[in-house]
């Protein structure tokens, strides 16, 4: 038995001894486990199920073993990402830190930032919300008006940020300031600081769902010390820029979690439309059904031909961009044609005739507008493409 | 699933894409047409290809041929989609010659294939009847007469139908108009009495035919496989030949695109490269993802029938429906970002919109195979 196939099976054994049952079935959304000070755990075995990952370090598989990772390596990562999967395993946490800021801080963090911060991200212990977009910087980001001024000893921070991802429930930020005003991007830098900090106020903003995911974040003479910068002073695009893309990968990955929530459009499109013989009657939607299945099909080859590539070293630039825009454009096309299947049944805000699933399928629909704005709207990643990848003039 | 080429079919992509650009340019296809050459391609340049191996990637070596597989051939379509190469690849080589080989004796293989690999002789198939791919609308008749099997009936675009020395003709010896049950495969001589040719001219200047028999007496070794029976044996052959049509129309619209990028960046107007305005960059980026796309379901395609894949009939539908609509927006946004040159005959860019839209009728459009991949699923 080759070292793979005998840590595929020591990883089987493993997860099918300690992954709870309750584990192994379709997440609903309020049993995500986020970690942090406050953590919450609506179902017990998430808890224990965390624990247990974290203690092998598999929170974080990929990160060296000093920073509370598993060590594993790119092809373990693999076996273990498979079996996972085929045991139908949750993920134990869900984390800013681990998809966003953790890798920036393994690649410009200093080892003393590293050690403070990496394993809290690992355990669980620490939740991260993300400072970046303001009322005057959304797709324009580098406008970033935020000031850091330099006071010595520490910097004091004074500005706005919107679009806080869940910043009332986050213990610290990474966060996004003006240092030099006489430059755009070259005066932007990358600071990190605690939210109990004296000067943080959130104050959370209604969705069209209904949901409030989102906050407004006052930031008003805050006190951040200066080890706290990462990287060099003016010197945070780079690292901005860098974590834009995991944003991408994440939110393209996020993007079908929302949509995974509601089965597939054939699946929809069946229940609501079909004739006794399975087939869906109205010619016009069953052609657009196909289409779209056919579209996710392809869509699913290509990030398989993508990573088959980058193993083969022959990967295309631009990449993530491509997946962010059609991942998002895909999943709103997803939900506009499930109401057009579903008709006035997907229509319902609250309560009866609806279903639950009729009723999350409404809010859901209205969620899944945001994908396609967050993290770079589709506008600016068909800049990026027209740019980086085909080389078209500014 | 592989989605990637390996060392042996990369080999070939580059040896293919060298042969194109030197010998068959867009501008031969060019004179093909304006010399008004009767076959309608260079045979001379067509016994190249065989040399290379081309006519035969698809024969397994004891027939002579290659045996690339359907990967590899992908690669040579690919690359002759980017020149508009016209041959008889498509016809002969990818769709009649796999066809005999599933369907026909081991007689029928011995005494065809090999010919066929070394490209002397050309086989067409001739299936549709009526103006839009219909498999199973046959109405051409097979049937019992005194000397034996009697042919009569009329067949429409038939690829290549001009310069075949033997037909393959998809007949119904029983059922109604559109069964399943009841198609009949017939090896049918050219030049055998009863047999009229016509060559049709079409608008990319590559060639079909309409073919019609009358009381064509057919011999009881011309039967490919069982009488009633052609069904299983055909879609397989078809869905072949769709997933390497695809692969040239795959060749076809990257080729067109890099010429209206070369076009955007070189263009000047407002004192600008027009590439530098967003509406036109939004929309080349769009083009950009539609084509990695179509990449990657055609590539599926090819490796689900090397390997065959229990899925590889839906994923042949899926390659050639998203290679007809990327090749049908890149094609008319091609000519359309060229402005009115692209309008012009003197412009390369308007043979690549033409061969387009007949590639994209031929072996079925992609509203026939979103129809078709629906009814795979089970909707």
């Amino acid at each position: 038995m080759s070292a793979l196939e005998q840590f595929r099976a020591e990883t089987r054994a493993w997860l099918d001894a300690n992954c709870p049952a309750s584990m192994r079935t379709p997440m609903p959304e309020d049993e995500r486990v986020w970690g942090g000070r406050n953590a919450r755990f609506k179902n017990p075995d998430s808890k224990l199920w965390l624990e247990r990952m974290v203690a092998r370090g598999w929170t974080v598989p990929g990160w060296p073993k000093a920073y509370g990772g598993g060590g594993l390596s790119r092809d373990e990562l693999q076996v273990l990402k498979e079996e996972m999967s085929r045991m139908g395993c949750r993920s134990p946490l869900f984390s800013f830190g681990i998809s966003m800021l953790g890798p920036v801080l393994l690649k410009y963090g200093t080892e003393e930032q590293k050690l403070e911060h990496l394993p809290k991200i690992a355990r669980g212990e620490t939740r991260w919300c993300q400072g970046y977009s303001e009322p005057g910087a959304g797709s324009d980001l580098a406008a970033l008006a935020t000031r850091a001024e330099d006071q010595g000893d520490h910097y004091l921070v004074n500005g706005q940020k919107i679009w806080t991802s869940y910043a009332n429930y986050a213990d610290w930020i990474f966060c996004l300031v003006r240092t030099d005003t006489s430059t755009k991007q070259g005066g932007i830098s990358f600071l990190l600081f605690d939210m109990t900090s004296p000067g943080v106020e959130t104050r959370p903003i209604t969705l069209i769902s209904g949901a409030s995911v989102f906050c407004e974040t006052f930031l008003t003479n805050v006190r951040v010390p200066k080890g706290n910068l990462v990287g060099r002073l003016n010197g945070g695009w780079e690292i901005a820029k860098e974590l834009l893309q995991h944003e991408r990968g994440m939110i393209s990955d996020i993007g079908k979690s929302i949509g995974g929530i509601v089965p597939d459009v054939d699946v929809m499109a069946k229940k609501y439309l079909a004739d006794a013989d399975g087939r869906i009657g109205d010619p016009v939607l069953r052609d657009a059904v196909a289409r779209h299945v056919m579209d996710d099909r392809a869509f699913s080859l290509t990030m398989r031909r993508a990573a088959q590539e980058s193993e083969a070293g022959t990967a295309n630039g631009g990449v993530s961009s491509m997946f962010k825009l059609f991942g998002t454009e895909q999943n709103k096309r997803k939900f506009e044609l499930i109401l057009k299947c579903a008709g006035t049944h997907a229509l319902g805000w609250e309560g009866a005739p609806f279903s639950e699933e009729e009723l999350t399928l409404c809010r859901t629909w209205l969620r899944s507008k945001g994908n396609s704005i967050e993290g770079g709207t589709s506008e600016i990643q068909l800049n990026v493409i027209a740019k980086r990848v085909l080389g078209l003039p500014d | 699933m592989n989605l990637t080429l390996n060392d042996e079919q990369t080999m070939l992509k580059n040896g293919a894409h060298e042969f194109f650009k030197e010998r068959m340019p867009v501008k031969a296809l060019r004179e093909l047409r304006d010399k008004d050459v009767a076959d309608g391609f260079d045979r001379a340049l067509w016994a190249e290809m065989a040399a290379l191996g081309w006519a035969g990637i698809l024969i397994p070596e004891q027939f002579g041929g290659a045996d690339f597989g359907y990967k590899g051939m992908g690669q040579v379509m690919e690359e002759a989609g980017r020149s508009l190469a016209a041959s008889p690849l498509v016809a002969s080589a990818a769709l009649a010659a796999p066809l005999l080989l599933k369907a026909g004796s081991d007689a029928h293989k011995q005494a065809l294939l090999p010919a066929l690999a070394n490209g002397e002789v050309l086989l067409a198939l001739a299936h549709d009847e009526a103006p839009r791919h219909a498999p199973t609308r046959i109405a051409t008749r097979v049937e019992q007469g005194a000397q034996g099997l009697v042919l009569n009936g009329c067949k429409t675009f038939v690829v290549d139908g001009h310069v075949a020395d033997h037909f393959i003709v998809v007949a119904r010896s029983s059922g109604e108009r559109d069964a399943r049950d009841g198609l009949t495969l017939l090896l049918v001589d050219a030049e055998a009495p009863g047999v009229s040719v016509t060559r049709t001219r079409m608008v990319d200047n590559r060639n079909a035919a309409l073919v019609s028999f009358t009381d064509v007496v057919i011999g009881a070794d011309a039967l490919l496989g069982k009488v009633g029976e052609a069904h299983g044996a055909l879609t397989a052959a078809l869905d072949g030949a769709r997933a390497l049509l695809a692969a040239e129309m795959l060749g076809n619209a990257c080729e067109a695109f890099e010429r209206t990028l070369a076009y955007l960046k070189l263009r000047k107007q407002f004192g600008a490269v027009i590439g530098s305005f967003q509406a036109l960059k939004h929309r080349a980026a769009h083009m950009f993802c539609e084509l990695e796309l179509t990449r990657s379901a055609v590539l599926g395609a090819l490796d689900a029938l090397d390997n065959g894949h229990a899925d590889s009939a839906a994923l042949c539908s899926l390659a050639k429906a998203k290679a007809c609509d990327t090749l049908e927006l890149v094609s008319a946004e091609a000519v359309q970002m060229h402005g009115g040159i692209g309008m012009t005959d003197a412009e390369e860019i308007g043979f690549f919109l033409k061969r387009a839209r007949v590639a994209q009728q031929w072996l079925g459009d992609a509203s026939f195979h979103r129809d078709r991949y629906a009814s795979l699923m089970g909707f």
